[in-house]
């Protein structure tokens, strides 16, 4: 399968990256698996998965770029084109659960219920805010 | 080293392939399933980049630039989909 045996730091480093990438993908699908609501499911795989691709594609690009083989285009335009993708499909699923069920909208981390917005928070001209 | 490496990497991704599976046949909400074919369509990408600098092959890297524009696309859909009704708004 090798064309011509790489150097063994270029090896060790991409053999490196490779396992990181899959760890971090095997994190996101388990907490897909284990994690109990649909938004803290979102979570976990939106931003592994896309690490996890990234390793990957670091590989490829460490490798295809040592041995010279062709250009690293395509790796650097796929590597685009998930980190601008991941965020935005994931930013519509929550919007279209939100818009599915308003009632199930999560409370905000660090329990309590949510906060009033018709009080803002201090600002700086405040007369009651300590300087 | 790097061969092992492949393998056992290739062996990881399956297996959070099959997790996010799990996810798509179990997982109670509609947007669970959408989340779930996000995430083994990310997946497949990497297999098929990992398969490319298996067999030193660049054929397999425009597969998955391909991969990775339809899926985007048809998360897009399934969601506005899911919670819209239709995809392209008659106003």
């Amino acid at each position: 399968m090798h064309a011509e045996p790489l150097p063994f730091a270029v090896e060790l480093v991409a053999s490196l990256l490779l396992l990181a990438g899959g760890g971090f993908a095997l994190v996101g699908a388990s907490g897909l698996v284990r994690l109990r609501d649909l938004y803290m499911r979102l979570h976990a795989p939106t931003k592994a998965s896309t690490l996890g691709v990234g390793g990957a594609l670091l590989a490829s690009m460490i490798v295809f770029g040592w041995t010279g083989q062709r250009l690293v285009v395509h790796e650097l335009l796929i590597t685009v084109f998930v980190f601008l993708t991941a965020p935005i499909s994931a930013h519509l699923l929550v919007k279209s659960a939100l818009e599915r069920e308003p009632l199930r909208r999560p409370p905000p981390p660090g329990g309590g219920a949510a906060q009033p917005v018709s009080e803002p928070p201090p600002g700086p001209d405040d007369p009651a805010a300590p300087r | 080293m790097i061969d092992q490496a492949l393998t056992l990497t290739l062996a990881m991704f399956v297996v959070a392939m099959l997790l996010s599976a799990w996810r798509l046949l179990v997982g109670p909400d509609v947007l669970d399933r959408v989340l779930a074919l996000d995430t083994l369509y990310v997946n497949a990408l990497a297999i098929v980049v990992l398969l490319g600098v298996k067999f030193r092959t660049q054929v397999y890297f425009e597969a998955a630039l391909v991969i990775a524009m339809l899926g985007f696309v048809g998360t897009v859909v399934t969601a506005r989909f899911v919670s819209r009704g239709d995809i392209v708004s008659h106003d």
